[in-house]
């Protein structure tokens, strides 16, 4: 009955109540104390290597926690250990790593990108990122641009050119697009049968009488811009009338010739004008040149 | 006073035995720790991978064995083969119960090997009863330094052989010995270490009696088929008990005749024991099933020329003289599920994918009108070569008439070898009368250069907006 006697001298805390009521006093098991221990001496440690406890309107640092990191325009930093000081060191850590591809990039050719799959895979993502972040505001994350307002970039039609060097040109410096007003100019009619004619290009079934008149007011005020033929010139930014493709009126998202005469029709009566702004004090030569591959490779590019 | 929540463990010294079953044992630890520790130094050519045949690349992602690679998506083959283990596991445990405890479990190799180092270094098993009880002097202090530094030695050797895996060895062992390897290197092999030494040096048999959810739950999949190691209580005890081999009861035919049992209570067979149990107390769920003591009463039964067996390999069934047979319908069900299962992942694993293609379409916009009044749609192609060699792949599509497949000049790629390749594809098209809206169709990749041309297909849909 030994086991009994034992566990009838349980410690009691010494403190008595009400003559006889007592408290026990369980010890807590040694392993559970020592993880205690072990805790507290952490925390201390932690107090010290790292930033911990806030004093008025400062901080303690930690010490023998420095973390030194290159900023992206070379200079050096070096400070106590902070998650932000922690992203720049993996930022900086990012750019060293991918600083390899970006520098076979800025050297090579626009066709040497096009010929290497792996070359155009890199220039891909990290053009995703600089459009995401550049361009979709107004082109849209896919490049399908806005209608009447932002041109579409992945169709085949370039109002300033697709070649490379053309698209380089047009980000870096710029564009400036301007379709005069022609409501005082022309008479309603004459707009009337320019609009006819204009449709008749595409293809559309319009009145014979109508579309023959139209073409001398084409003639007269339009090719200028516009081309004989009506195809555009890329170096003014003027549209191909004859193609099926609208930038800046829903044509085909009008119902019956009518309607689509009267879109026409407001569009030569009010013109347009548009701006691309210039990249070249914002982008980096690469990043201008990474960008320019995307969009070429986007729209299938002359 | 409070009282202690456990009792103490009570020290085990087992002594050396030889015979059959230690035999086996020593040929399995041979083979098991020549695999072990020879395996990282095993050279296999390989082009883009460190030449080393058993290689797990946690950065790149993929598992080297032999010429097999396994690739973080082919995660479920682990699946496959836990279902295996463990299907392995019940079937063996069902027909020859603890067979894993015994001879083949890690903690039972390495705890035999500790063993055979104490051994060395201390002597035999009253020497070293002898020196545990000794009082503290240069002698002891030597002697159990020694068989500590020795465990050490070995777990640090067996820590820093499983780093090696995961590492080209010959390279990783150098940089670990300058300084020069990765932090996850030093931290495995001192984890390793330390629970080597832990595990095999001072818990032992502790492990297998109470951490080892092995040992409570065996009971589940024994039934009285089972082979287990077992006194034949019948011709130990029969009757009479046990007796000191005495004057009067030297002969066997004198202590049939007095019905007194065939063990001459030598205590051998528990001296023997790792677990420290006595066998002749019954199935007991320490019981490793070594057979150790099986090798002990088989010498002691020859030495006095008794016949052997009195501890032996035998089921509860065939003790009580009835028919046994392990072979019966659970352990043939186990048996069958395990043949599917193996033969499921054999068949996973040889019919794997050498390349992997995903096609996904732009969303953003799902189509463009082109000049020409024609319709494009644009997909992103990913082709993953999973092979050793470098592959030249045609791209076309198949099931869209009047369709061109534009991929800018890249028609033909070639993906080098464990790499993958991402390609932008346009599909243009001219609208059908009577179109819809959703077409799908396929995009088909061929090898070129080969008699046994790879062929993979992905289905995706053209999608063309209906204005009316």
């Amino acid at each position: 009955m030994s086991k009994d006697k034992s566990q009838k001298t349980v410690q009691t805390t010494g403190h008595a109540w009400d003559g006889d009521l007592q408290e026990f006093n369980n010890p807590l098991p040694n392993w559970w104390l020592w993880a205690f221990y072990a805790t507290v001496v952490f925390s201390i440690i932690y107090w010290i290597l790292y930033p911990t406890l806030p004093i008025g309107d400062d901080y303690t640092k930690g010490v023998m926690n420095d973390i030194t990191y290159t900023t992206e325009d070379g200079k050096t930093v070096t400070t106590h250990w902070n998650t932000r000081a922690l992203f720049e060191k993996e930022m900086q850590e990012a750019r060293e790593a991918q600083a390899k591809y970006v520098e076979q990039l800025s050297q090579a050719s626009y066709q040497e990108i096009q010929a290497d799959p792996e070359q155009s895979g890199f220039a891909f993502s990290r053009a995703k990122v600089l459009f995401a972040d550049n361009c979709a505001a107004c082109h849209q994350t896919g490049g399908n641009g806005v209608m009447g307002k932002y041109p579409n970039l992945i169709d085949d039609a370039w109002l300033w050119g697709g070649s490379f060097e053309q698209i380089e040109h047009t980000i870096r410096e710029g564009r400036q697009g301007n379709m005069p007003a022609f409501k005082g100019q022309l008479s309603q009619d004459q707009i009337s049968d320019v609009s006819a004619y204009v449709l008749s290009l595409s293809g559309d079934d319009l009145d014979a009488g109508e579309v023959e008149r139209g073409k001398q007011v084409f003639n007269t005020n339009c090719a200028v811009c516009h081309g004989d033929n009506a195809t555009g010139k890329t170096a003014m930014g003027s549209a191909n009338l004859t193609d099926s493709i609208w930038t800046i009126i829903d044509v085909p998202g009008a119902a019956g010739n009518q309607a689509k005469k009267e879109t026409v029709m407001k569009m030569v009566r009010n013109g347009v004008s548009r701006e691309m702004p210039a990249w070249k004090e914002r982008l980096s030569d690469t990043e201008i040149k990474i960008l320019t591959f995307y969009v070429h490779e986007m729209g299938g590019g002359n | 006073m409070t009282q202690p929540a456990y009792q103490a463990r009570i020290p085990i010294y087992p002594r050396s035995v030889k015979g059959r079953f230690r035999t086996i044992k020593y040929a399995i630890l041979t083979l098991a720790y020549g695999v072990y520790f020879l395996l990282p130094w095993l050279r296999w050519a390989r082009e883009n991978a460190p030449d080393q045949a058993v290689l797990f690349d946690l950065a790149g992602r993929r598992f080297y064995l032999f010429d097999l690679v396994v690739y973080a998506q082919d995660i479920f083959w682990l699946a496959g083969l836990l279902v295996i283990f463990a299907l392995l596991l019940f079937f063996v445990t069902g027909v020859a119960g603890r067979v894993f405890c015994g001879y083949f479990c890690f903690q039972t190799l390495w705890t035999d090997v500790y063993i055979l180092i104490e051994r060395l270094v201390q002597g035999e098993r009253n020497a070293r009863i002898k020196l545990a009880n000794a009082p503290w002097g240069m002698a002891k202090f030597i002697k159990l330094g020694m068989t500590h530094l020795l465990w050490l030695a070995m777990a640090f050797v067996t820590g820093l052989t499983f780093t090696l895996y995961w590492g080209d060895a010959p390279q990783l062992a150098v940089d670990f010995f300058q300084g020069q390897a990765p932090f996850a290197a030093y931290a495995t092999t001192l984890f390793l270490t330390a629970t080597t030494y832990v595990m095999a040096g001072l818990a032992r048999e502790q492990v297998c009696t109470y951490m080892c959810p092995y040992a409570r739950f065996q009971g589940v999949m024994f039934d009285r088929d089972t082979l287990i190691v077992a006194y034949d209580e019948q011709r130990g005890e029969r009757g009479q008990g046990r007796h000191k081999p005495s004057k009067d009861y030297m002969e066997r035919e004198a202590r049939i005749a007095d019905k007194v049992g065939d063990c001459i209570d030598c205590g051998y067979c528990v001296q023997v024991c790792p677990v420290g149990i006595d066998i002749r107390n019954g199935l007991q769920y320490q019981c490793i099933s070594c057979a150790l003591c099986i090798d002990a009463c088989d010498t002691i039964m020859d030495s006095i020329g008794y016949p052997r067996g009195l501890i032996r390999y035998t089921s509860q069934n065939a003790l009580e003289g009835k028919k046994s047979n392990p072979f019966n319908l659970k352990n043939l069900g186990y048996a069958l599920v395990l043949i599917a299962a193996v033969s499921l992942l054999a068949w996973a694993i040889s019919h794997r994918d050498k390349v992997e293609l995903s096609v996904a379409q732009f969303r953003q916009p799902l189509s463009v009108t082109l000049s020409d009044g024609r319709i494009q749609n644009r997909y992103e192609i990913k082709i993953n070569n999973k092979t050793s060699d470098a592959i030249r792949y045609r791209i076309s599509i198949e099931g869209l008439p009047q369709a061109e497949l534009d991929l800018g000049g890249n028609s033909e790629v070639t993906v080098s070898a464990e790499h993958s390749l991402k390609l932008i594809a346009k599909v243009n098209r001219r609208p059908q009368t009577a179109e819809q809206e959703r077409r799908s169709f396929e995009f088909v990749i061929r090898q070129l250069d080969s008699d046994d041309p790879l062929t993979t297909r992905r289905n995706t849909v053209f999608y063309t907006p209906l204005t009316d």
